[in-house]
């Protein structure tokens, strides 16, 4: 289908171009103006600084003239020998692992329970559900600071209560706890986005598929089992998807709950790039973290799209 | 007794009706407590912020979950935060990037999406790839790059600082939904504007646009949201305390009143309010941004 068209009036007064080099002109001037401002802030912010940082990552560099201490690929050699920075991406792991297995399955049942059917009152647990998911991190952080509280926190107190001879938790200063309780508070924060993604992956079930199903005589965990779920498998492929790559990203939660500390056990990538990269001026070293973390997101995002999504695109595009 | 005994021994069928309605009644009445505990769960903290905000320290930290003892309600942890020239500077450097990053990015997203969708140029397919790249890397994930960007253009300490790195981070999925809506309008339409005389800009402006007013409402609503919760290139890129939007407004009180539980929390809940009001009444548009218009009721 083409933009131009057949003008139908008469033009009142004669043309110095000819028609069709006029309206290729000013198809042209349309799609400058409509493409051209977009996609300049789109490359000076978004693609340029990514190839910047390919380059800087060469260089030690404390941000301030031009970088001129060529390294070579030194920052790279530091980073594989740095134990903060593995320790950082095993964090991400932890987190993304935990997610898979815990949170999204969390969010699934719950889908399932209040996504559609009949339940009275599912509007209402539908939007208590979601709602700290439209908190923003930094208020999500302080009010769990708050609730982890050793000594005072809502946990511990609740803990106290069902638990006999409880003693109190200190969440976020145990470095074999932290970053279970940080996971804890992620969950609280996210499930309901995947949540509300598995209700529109319900939603577009045919009804009539699961009412054959049981007419055939599947019990309802087989109907689950056989017919919904995988049914549903690009919205369940596509919230993994969207978990992984969170996992990878996580700063302000764990930033303002814990500096990624303590002794560095809740560091994260973008928590370690911050505190070595950025407040210590090292912008060069920083770059190479940058540069991985691309790299991460990038491989599994074209791996996952062309091995395990490639199959739900014809239905998307 | 013999009431009671003829039943079961004459009519098994009424019997096996019965159990079946218990089970029926037992799995509803499972899948209440469940989905109770778990919302009371997922409600407790946030009710904590609120309860906190109204009391004070002491007594927050004496009983996390408790109402307002003698010493009653604690306005005055609200009117202390009200009362500050910093949170209202604060709100306002919010709204102001709130508002540019909205209005950029709706205005440049759906221009894009309209070429991408309406319009046949050489070129189309590689430009819309470049930009499906950007889909890959959160803005988390780039900011050192973007902060020496930021830096280079002499933005550092200046909103637009903030403000156009997020436009451009929000450019490729905003594109993405507003391309799918744009393309669902039927071809007729355009060819009946463009015969009684619209020009592409017309057509784009009149028609497409009010048209497609729940898309452009969803991807509004998710700008809105990140932009208005946007902490980490913030903190990066304003450095002057009086430019600092809600965010490090907040966190700066945390630093300055460490200790001052019941305030904090008093700030927490003022924030708290504005955003639940946001979520009631765009609910359907945040649904509608994040699942690609899929879900209903």
């Amino acid at each position: 289908m083409s933009a131009i068209r057949f003008r139908v009036l008469p033009r009142a007064f004669p043309q110095s171009l000819n028609e069709s080099q006029k309206r290729s002109r000013e198809k042209w001037l349309t799609i400058a103006f409509l493409v051209a401002p977009g996609m300049a802030i789109f490359l000076i912010f978004l693609l340029l600084p990514i190839f910047q940082s390919g380059y800087y990552s060469l260089f030690k560099w404390n941000g301030f003239g031009f970088p001129k201490d060529f390294r070579g690929i030194d920052n790279y050699l530091d980073l594989a020998k740095d134990k903060v920075f593995l320790g950082s991406i095993a964090h991400s792991f932890t987190i993304m692992s935990l997610s898979l297995l815990v949170q999204l399955p969390l969010a699934l049942a719950l889908a399932l329970l209040v996504g559609r059917g009949s339940l009275p009152g599912r509007q209402i647990f539908r939007a208590i559900l979601f709602v700290p998911y439209i908190f923003s991190e930094v208020i999500t952080a302080l009010i769990w600071l708050y609730v982890l509280h050793p000594n005072s926190g809502l946990m511990n107190k609740t803990l106290g209560v069902f638990v006999q001879d409880f003693k109190p938790i200190t969440w976020l200063g145990d470095r074999n706890i932290a970053l279970i309780a940080i996971f804890m508070v992620l969950t609280w924060k996210f499930f309901g986005f995947h949540m509300i993604l598995y209700m529109a992956g319900l939603q577009s079930i045919p009804k009539d598929l699961e009412e054959a199903g049981r007419i055939d005589g599947c019990n309802e965990m087989q109907v689950l089992r056989f017919i919904t779920l995988p049914l549903m498998g690009s919205t369940i492929r596509l919230t993994i998807f969207l978990s992984v790559l969170g996992s990878f990203q996580q700063f302000t939660l764990v930033w303002i709950m814990t500096q990624g500390g303590p002794v560095d056990s809740t560091a994260t990538i973008a928590t370690f790039l911050f505190k070595y990269g950025i407040q210590r001026f090292a912008l060069g070293f920083g770059s190479a973290v940058a540069v991985i973390l691309f790299l991460l997101t990038l491989v599994f995002s074209i791996g996952y799209q062309r091995m395990v999504m490639r199959q739900d695109y014809e239905l998307r595009v | 007794m013999i009431d009671y005994a003829i039943p079961v021994t004459t009519t098994p069928t009424r019997n096996r009706f019965q159990r079946i309605n218990y089970r029926k009644a037992f799995f509803v009445a499972l899948k209440y407590v469940v989905l109770v505990v778990v919302t009371l769960i997922i409600f407790a903290p946030g009710a904590t912020a609120v309860l906190g905000g109204i009391r004070t320290t002491g007594e927050f930290l004496a009983d996390p979950f408790g109402l307002p003892g003698e010493a009653g309600f604690q306005w005055q942890n609200f009117e202390r935060i009200l009362s500050s020239p910093d949170f209202w500077n604060s709100l306002k450097n919010s709204a102001l990037i709130t508002a540019g990053v909205t209005i950029l990015g709706v205005f440049f997203s759906s221009c894009l999406a309209f070429a991408f969708s309406r319009m046949q140029f050489v070129g189309k397919g590689t430009v819309f790839n470049i930009l499906s790249f950007g889909l890959l890397f959160p803005l988390v994930v780039a900011t050192l790059p973007i902060f020496i960007q930021v830096r280079q253009l002499g933005l550092i300490n200046s909103l637009w600082g903030v403000i156009l790195p997020m436009v451009a981070f929000g450019l490729p999925g905003s594109v993405v939904i507003l391309r799918g809506f744009f393309t669902a309008i039927p071809t007729e339409l355009e060819d009946a504007a463009y015969i009684d005389g619209c020009s592409t800009l017309g057509f784009f402006r009149f028609i497409l646009l009010p048209m497609a007013r729940p898309a452009i409402a969803a991807v509004a609503t998710l700008q809105v949201i990140s932009g208005w919760n946007e902490y980490f290139l913030a903190l990066l890129v304003l450095n002057d305390p009086k430019l600092w939007p809600l965010p490090l407004g907040i966190m700066q009180f945390q630093g300055q009143f460490g200790t001052d539980w019941a305030g904090i929390m008093a700030y927490v809940t003022i924030l708290i309010i504005p955003a639940l009001l946001f979520y009631v009444f765009t609910q359907r548009f945040i649904v509608t941004g994040l699942t690609g218009g899929e879900l209903k009721g």
